[in-house]
C-alpha cells in the first residue's frame, strides 16, 4: 500500500535563503555562494499495509513532519522513492488553507477543494460537516471572527468527513472541548474502522499505544526502530527518561 | 494530451474556488469594489487625456481612444504580473501544508486580474461608440491579441513568482522595469514621432506595443494586421511562456525550502 524506499531529505540552510539578487550575482562572481545542507531524513525505508495504522514517534526535530510532507507529496525526497496507491488526504495542520476573510461556508468549499475533493462530494457532505462542527448559525460569518475553539472544530469536521485511501495526520486529534473531543474520537475510530490506511504523528504515547497497529521511531532523521507498538513505545519511553 | 485533460478535470474545482477567493478578496465583496477597480483606470485616463490634449495640445483624432487602448493593455499587464509575482509567497501557508500544484495559485491571481481587464474592455467599447467610432465585425479579431497577452502574462508570472521566492528584492527591480517599460511603450505618444528612425524598428521588440497596436488598428482604422504581425504577437507570448514553464519545472520543488 505505502512503500518508502531509502528516502533521504536534505534541507537547504545558510544565508543564501535571504540573499538579494544583487548580492547573489556578486557572490556568484566571487564564487562565494555557500549552501549548507541539513539532513532531515537519512535513508528511511518502511512499508505500511492496507488498513494498518502506523504511528510515528520521536523527539522534536527528529524528522516526523518531514516524512509526512514527503508522503503527502508536498516535498520531494532528495534521494529514494515512495509509492502510494490511492487517494491521499494529508491533514498536517488543521488551520492550513483557511482564509480569514472568507465565510465558514466559503472556507469549507475552498479547503475541501484543496484537499482534492470534487464539487459534488462537498455539496453532498456540506450538511454533515456543518452539523458536526456545530457551526450552523455561523455559516456566513468570516472565519477570522470565530473563536479558536470553533476554528479547530470546523477544521476537524471538514478533515474527518474525507474518505481517502490514505490518511495522514499530524497532531490533529485532540481539539475542542470535552464533549467535542469525545465526538471526534468516535468519528476517528469510525474512519479507521472503514479500512483506511493511516499514518499518525503524535506526542501522546497513550494515544499511540491505544490506536496504532505498528510504530516507527525516528531520532535525528534516522530510523531507530519499527515494529510492534508495545515494544517500541516501551523502548522510546526508557530512552526519553534517560535523556 | 489525455494527461492534460485529466489534470484539468482534477483541478477544475480547486481552481475555480481559488479564483472565487481571489476575486472576492480583491473587491471585498462590495459592488462598489468592482466599480472602483474600473473607475480607477478611467480617472487615470481622464487625467492623461487632459494633460496631453489640453496641456501638450495633441491634435490627433480620437486621441482618448488611442490613449485608452494603450492604458488598458499596459495596466492589465502591470497589475496581473505584480499580483502574480507574489502569488506563491502569499499562499505559502497552503503550499507548505497541502499538496496542490503551485501554478494554480499564480493562474488564479492572473484570472482575477483578467476579469477586471475584460470589464474595462467593455467600457473601452462604450467609449469608442461614444466617440463616434464605428465598430465593425473586425472587433472579433481582438480575441487574438487578448489571448496572446494572457499567455505572455502567464509566462512572465511564472518567471517572476519563481524569482520572488528566491530573491525578495525582485519586486523593487520589477517596479523600475515596469516604469521604464511604460515609457518605452507608445501609450500616450504617437508612433509617428519615430518615423524614419531606427526606434520604429526597435518598438517591434516590445510585445506590449504589438498588442496595443493591434487593438488600435482594428478599432481606430478598421483594419486587420498582417499575418507576420499575428505571428510576432504569438511568438513573444510563446517564448516567455516557454522560459517560464522551464523555470517552474526546474525550481518549483525548491520553493518549499524558501517559504
Amino acid at each position: 500500500m505505502i512503500e518508502v524506499n531509502n528516502v533521504t531529505v536534505n534541507y537547504i540552510l545558510g544565508d543564501i535563503k535571504d540573499l538579494s539578487l544583487k548580492e547573489f550575482f556578486i557572490r556568484k562572481m566571487k564564487r562565494e555562494v555557500i549552501t549548507r545542507e541539513f539532513c532531515a531524513l537519512k535513508d528511511i525505508s518502511f512499508h505500511v499495509n492496507k488498513g494498518e495504522l502506523l504511528g510515528i514517534i520521536g523527539s522534536n526535530g527528529s524528522g516526523k513532519s518531514t516524512i509526512l510532507k514527503v508522503l503527502s507529496g508536498i516535498m520531494q525526497p532528495s534521494k529514494g522513492s515512495i509509492s502510494i496507491k490511492g487517494m491521499v488526504a494529508p491533514i498536517l495542520e488543521l488551520g492550513a488553507g483557511f482564509d480569514g476573510e472568507m465565510t465558514v461556508k466559503e472556507n469549507i468549499f475552498l479547503r475541501g477543494a484543496l484537499l482534492g475533493y470534487q464539487k459534488e462530494f462537498i455539496l453532498d457532505k456540506y450538511g454533515d460537516i456543518i452539523e458536526f462542527s456545530e457551526l450552523k448559525e455561523f455559516e456566513n460569518v468570516a472565519y477570522n471572527k470565530l473563536s479558536s475553539g470553533m476554528k479547530s472544530k470546523l477544521a476537524f469536521a471538514l478533515s474527518s468527513f474525507v474518505t481517502p485511501d490514505v490518511l495522514i495526520l499530524d497532531e490533529v486529534l485532540s481539539v475542542g472541548d470535552m464533549a467535542f473531543r469525545k465526538k471526534s474520537e468516535k468519528r476517528m475510530k469510525e474512519l479507521f474502522a472503514s479500512g483506511v490506511t493511516t499514518i499518525l504523528v503524535s506526542h501522546s504515547l497513550n494515544q499511540i499505544r491505544e490506536m496504532c497497529s505498528s510504530v516507527l521511531w525516528l531520532e535525528k532523521g534516522e530510523k531507530k526502530g519499527m515494529g510492534n507498538t508495545k515494544e517500541i513505545c516501551d523502548d522510546y519511553e526508557k530512552y526519553m527518561q534517560k535523556k | 494530451m489525455q494527461l492534460i485533460l485529466e489534470k484539468i478535470k482534477k483541478y477544475k474545482f480547486v481552481f475555480s474556488e481559488l479564483v472565487k477567493r481571489d476575486f472576492k478578496k480583491r473587491y471585498k465583496r462590495s459592488v462598489l469594489g468592482v466599480l472602483w477597480s474600473m473607475l480607477a483606470p478611467l480617472f487615470q485616463l481622464m487625467v492623461m487625456t487632459f494633460v496631453f490634449k489640453r496641456v501638450f495640445g495633441r491634435q490627433m483624432e480620437h486621441y482618448t481612444i488611442y490613449l485608452f487602448a494603450g492604458q488598458l493593455v499596459f495596466s492589465y499587464f502591470k497589475e496581473a504580473t505584480n499580483t502574480g509575482m507574489s502569488s506563491i509567497i502569499s499562499n505559502s501557508g497552503i503550499i507548505t501544508k497541502v499538496n496542490t500544484p503551485k501554478y494554480l495559485f499564480l493562474i488564479s491571481k492572473i484570472m482575477a486580474a483578467s476579469i477586471n481587464f475584460l470589464l474595462t474592455f467593455i467600457i473601452f467599447f462604450v467609449f469608442a461608440l461614444a466617440d463616434k467610432i464605428k465598430l465593425t465585425w473586425r472587433v472579433v479579431t481582438l480575441i487574438y491579441p487578448v489571448v496572446c497577452l494572457f499567455l505572455l502574462i502567464v509566462g512572465a508570472g511564472l518567471i517572476l513568482s519563481a524569482l520572488f521566492v528566491f530573491f525578495k528584492d525582485i519586486q523593487y527591480l520589477y517596479d523600475i522595469f515596469t516604469l521604464a517599460l511604460m515609457y518605452f511603450t507608445p501609450i500616450f505618444y504617437e508612433v509617428s514621432i519615430f518615423e524614419g528612425s531606427i526606434a520604429l524598428k526597435l518598438l517591434n521588440l516590445n510585445p506590449l506595443y504589438l498588442y496595443i497596436d493591434y487593438i488600435r488598428q482594428v478599432v481606430l482604422y478598421q483594419q486587420i494586421p498582417s499575418l507576420t504581425f499575428h505571428l510576432m504577437c504569438l511568438l513573444y507570448a510563446l517564448i516567455l511562456l516557454r522560459i517560464g514553464m522551464g523555470m517552474y519545472k526546474k525550481y518549483n520543488y525548491m520553493f518549499l525550502y524558501y517559504l
